[in-house]
């Protein structure tokens, strides 16, 4: 998407997204962080809480601070202010290796130079476990990721997927209490990544403790996680559940994601006035600051301005791009509203488009949502 | 005393032809080895001191010879204006491989009968060599004598520190020869590979004595402290200078050689801590 | 020798190793320096075998004198080596993996021992550690300690001239390890040290080793260092160089032929190490 829809700075966006599970003044279980880090310019500053079986998931632009987040959680990173608590615990102070985390990296940083067993016993001997000992927790522990078979082998030896698995294992085999990936699929091809997705939202769901993961994916996100945390230029611009974050998106950044146009207006009944722009008839009857948002689907294009079209929403606009998506042609639209819209090939011929063509787009105020900005 | 050294030698007298450039490497000593029976007179050294003396004058000289000769260089420039006098200082070894390879030389004073027979085994002095000054050791031990050490047998004492310089370079053989005369047995911390390194042994303190020659005591100033012994007198070894075949400058090359030979040249080079032939 | 990068070269999973050897035509402005650098490296040592008084090897061979030299050589390269290990080992660690206030600076005077002519470094280790020495004069009258003119001074001056060899050679393997497997075993549970030891070491073993063999090498040919800070005593501080060197100033070929045995000794427990430790790469 072009244009700048959201000419807000957005907010500081607590949102409406449900109720947290988590009591975050309370001293029980689960996360509780205020994580504070800054480097430079840089400035992070984001609250995290979370219970028990709760997986967050962490969702941003890359250079947005989430990594960095999960590393201050990890104690990889000092905090320069803010605090961690869990399970009621402070761990600001506390050293990496005394922290109850484990910790799935992106590329996963097996140990190349041990066998799988022994990497999965490495937490647990590290715990003071002997060595008989852990390497038998290792093996359970490869038992219930299906990777018995692979015990023997040096990392290098196994595919992507099975590191995948491993690096979990070896993660979930110090029974940490706040478990953390790290862009846990960005390095699978597209179809491990299936597969895996499907096996690490099975072990998450088993997984008793808090899961906070990192993706800038926001199907992982959806797939993955039960709470979703969106972090853009160090700060949480949206949380929620999925599917309401999915729904309500109130960030540029989100609607592009979840793929929806977005636009920031004033209602006045079933009219939204867009700033600096023309206004759009939604379904619902607001009142006040408002986001409107409408799929790109919902979008038809015209060659000459309609006159009997029962859409209430007619904006003329130049086509500034155009690009295949899926079986579909998406148009990117400049003018008086600028907008994306999809269309089947056919239709794209029909109507000649191309770039610089003038076009009328017409949306009906049922396809639009409204809500409270 | 170091057997280690000299069974490899005895073993393998046979030396080749590749020597002279292997020589070439040994350079450092500073001085001379033993006296042999070489004696030589003063021959060919014609009196030159004319005034039919200009050009350039190249001079091979033993780096123990560095401070009197430069003195000595800078007077024969004055006599004798126009003349020019070039100095090469070095081990005698690498000086007469040079020679003998070819380097452009007029005068080669040697530190040792021994190297300078190998130039005139190789036709390239000028007449027979001229034993121009001797040398001779002298127990150097650190400043005061704080060891009291008199005479070579004081060197046994137990718990007193010795260094000596291998018996391959000049200064061990003639200490050898000077301890075998005075039928004493020392043994040291370590064989030093030149006089120089035996000195400065004894200059860091951390020997107490060394056996090396009365000139390099002198050229250490007070840093060391010389201690005069009669076995000496056996392990006196003479330094030969001699004009080279091939001088470009016959007349300076004679020049020179009678200057070093004059009352006043052994003057300079007797302060220098050499004794006169 | 393996140099420091080849065995530095930083493992990350799933990289596999694709080595590419350009098969065929080497590009002569490659080729002809390669082959004359090769030549410039060999070809004194081909000399030393082609003057080598070869019939009266056996007899050099069975000298005891050139046994005790050579033993010595052996026994000090190999002490001088573990010393650099123990101690160079935890300062490349050091350089490599931790910020600190004149880091530059140390890392210039720990290769400063490489430029020093070693006859310089035997005359600095002399005026530290002599019984005159700034250091040295303690040790003597604390605990009685002299290191000149000792065995142990032996170890020490190689170990001088050896130990930046080992500290450059893994401190460059270190900078290529990836630190965040450190990272990865801390989150584990392992603590700094015990990530050193079972991650960090086992990882850039390999390049330890290449700077082992490096130091071993520099500590079994030093000459200047040792002669200048231990002196010359058969059995005690004559090591084999020592031995050439006092052989060269008149009888080269006995010198030649040390030398060799020198050169021999080295090649095979190089040549040997290499395959064990380096997978003969």
């Amino acid at each position: 998407m072009t244009g700048d829809r959201l000419t807000t700075g957005t907010s500081t966006g607590t949102g409406t997204g449900g109720p947290r599970k988590a009591d975050a003044t309370g001293s029980g279980a689960g996360l509780d962080a205020r994580l504070v880090v800054e480097r430079g310019s840089f400035r992070l500053d984001v609250t995290l809480t979370a219970a028990p079986g709760d997986v967050v998931a962490l969702l941003g632009p890359n250079g947005a601070g989430k990594t960095t987040a999960l590393r201050a959680l990890a104690g990889l990173v000092p905090l320069s202010g803010g605090h961690l608590r869990l399970d009621g615990k402070r761990l600001d102070r506390t050293p990496p290796e005394a922290r109850p985390v484990g910790v799935v990296f992106q590329d996963y940083l097996l140990f190349p130079h041990l066998s799988v067993l022994d990497n999965v016993a490495f937490g647990p001997r590290c715990h003071g476990v002997r060595k008989a000992e852990a390497r038998a927790q290792a093996a359970v522990w490869l038992e219930r990721m299906g990777l018995a078979a692979h015990a023997a082998a040096k990392p290098r030896n196994l595919s992507g997927g099975q590191a995948q698995r491993v690096a979990l294992a070896r993660a979930l085999a110090t029974h940490p209490r706040l478990l953390l990936l790290d862009e846990p699929l960005a390095a699978l091809d597209a179809r491990t990544r299936l597969d895996v997705r499907a096996q690490l939202r099975r072990h998450l769901a088993g997984f008793e403790a808090v899961a906070v993961l990192v993706t800038h994916d926001p199907l992982d996100a959806m797939v993955l996680a039960d709470h979703l945390v969106v972090i853009e230029n160090g700060r949480i611009v949206q949380q929620g559940s999925p599917a309401h974050v999915a729904r309500h998106p109130r960030t540029d950044y989100i609607a592009q994601l979840v793929g929806l146009n977005l636009y920031r207006g004033r209602a006045d009944g079933h009219t939204v006035r867009v700033q600096d722009g023309p206004s759009i008839t939604t379904s619902e009857d607001l009142a006040g600051d408002v986001f409107v948002v409408f799929p790109p689907g919902a979008v038809t294009l015209h060659r000459e301005r309609p006159h009997s079209s029962s859409a209430r929403n007619v904006w003329r606009c130049e086509v500034a791009g155009l690009e295949t998506h899926g079986d579909q042609i998406r148009a990117d639209l400049t003018g008086d509203l600028p907008l994306v819209a999809d269309l089947t090939t056919v239709a794209a011929a029909e109507l000649d488009l191309h770039p610089g063509a003038v076009v009328w787009a017409t949306v009906k105020a049922a396809q639009t949502h409204a809500y409270r900005a | 005393m170091s057997r280690s050294a000299r069974s490899p030698r005895r073993m393998l007298r046979a030396a080749g032809a590749g020597a002279a450039a292997l020589l070439a490497l040994s350079a450092c000593s500073s001085s001379g080895p033993d006296s042999s029976p070489q004696s030589s007179q003063g021959s060919s050294a014609s009196s030159g001191a004319s005034g039919a003396v200009s050009g350039e004058v190249t001079v091979f000289a033993a780096a123990s010879l560095k401070e009197s000769f430069t003195t000595l260089g800078k007077k024969f420039e004055k006599d004798h204006p126009g003349a020019k006098v070039t100095f090469n200082f070095g081990g005698s070894d690498s000086l007469a491989a040079g020679i003998t390879g070819g380097a452009p030389a007029d005068v080669f004073a040697s530190a040792s009968p021994k190297t300078m027979k190998t130039v005139t085994d190789q036709g390239e002095a000028a007449g027979t060599p001229v034993t121009f000054v001797r040398n001779r050791l002298e127990i150097a031990t650190l400043p005061g004598n704080p060891d009291h050490l008199s005479s070579l047998k004081d060197l046994t004492k137990s718990g007193l520190k010795v260094v000596l310089c291998a018996q391959t370079v000049p200064c061990g053989a003639a200490a050898q020869q000077a301890l075998d005369a005075g039928g004493v047995r020392v043994t040291p911390v370590s064989y030093e590979q030149d006089v120089k390194s035996a000195l400065n042994k004894v200059v860091l303190k951390e020997a107490d004595a060394a056996l090396v020659y009365r000139t390099d005591v002198q050229a250490a100033g007070g840093t060391v402290e010389g201690v005069d012994f009669p076995e000496s007198a056996k392990a006196v070894n003479e330094y030969p200078i001699v004009r080279l075949k091939h001088a470009k400058n016959a007349a300076a090359a004679d020049a020179f050689i009678a200057l070093v030979r004059s009352a006043e040249g052994q003057k300079v080079l007797g302060e220098a801590g050499f004794l006169t032939p | 020798m393996t140099p420091p990068g080849e065995a530095g070269t930083a493992r990350r999973p799933h990289t596999g190793r694709p080595r590419r050897r350009t098969r065929g035509g080497a590009p002569l402005p490659l080729l002809l320096p390669a082959l004359i650098g090769l030549v410039f490296l060999v070809l004194p040592l081909v000399a030393l075998l082609v003057r080598a008084p070869w019939r009266s090897m056996p007899g050099l061979l069975t000298s005891s004198e050139v046994w005790q030299a050579l033993r010595l050589s052996v026994v000090c390269a190999t002490a001088a080596t573990a010393v650099s290990l123990v101690l160079g080992v935890p300062l490349a660690w050091l350089l490599a993996r931790t910020e600190f206030p004149g880091r530059r600076l140390v890392r210039a005077l720990v290769t400063l021992p490489l430029v020093l002519p070693p006859v310089v470094g035997g005359v600095a280790l002399l005026m530290a550690l002599g019984r005159n020495g700034v250091a040295g004069r303690w040790l003597d009258s604390w605990f009685g300690i002299t290191l000149p003119f000792t065995t142990t001074g032996v170890v020490l001056a190689e170990a001088f001239v050896a130990l930046p060899f080992l500290v450059i050679t893994v401190e460059g393997t270190l900078r290529a390890a990836d630190p965040r497997y450190e990272e990865a075993a801390t989150t584990l549970g392992a603590s700094r040290f015990t990530a050193f030891r079972r991650v960090t070491l086992p990882l850039v073993a390999p390049g330890i080793a290449a700077g082992a063999v490096l130091a071993w090498a520099r500590a079994l040919g030093e000459f200047g260092a040792t002669i200048t800070f231990a002196g010359n005593f058969p059995g005690r501080t004559q090591t084999m160089p020592l031995a050439v060197y006092l052989a060269l100033q008149n009888d080269p070929e006995a010198a030649i032929a040390l030398s060799l045995v020198l050169l021999a000794v080295s090649v095979a427990v190089l040549a040997g190490l290499r395959d064990r430790w380096m997978g003969a790469s």
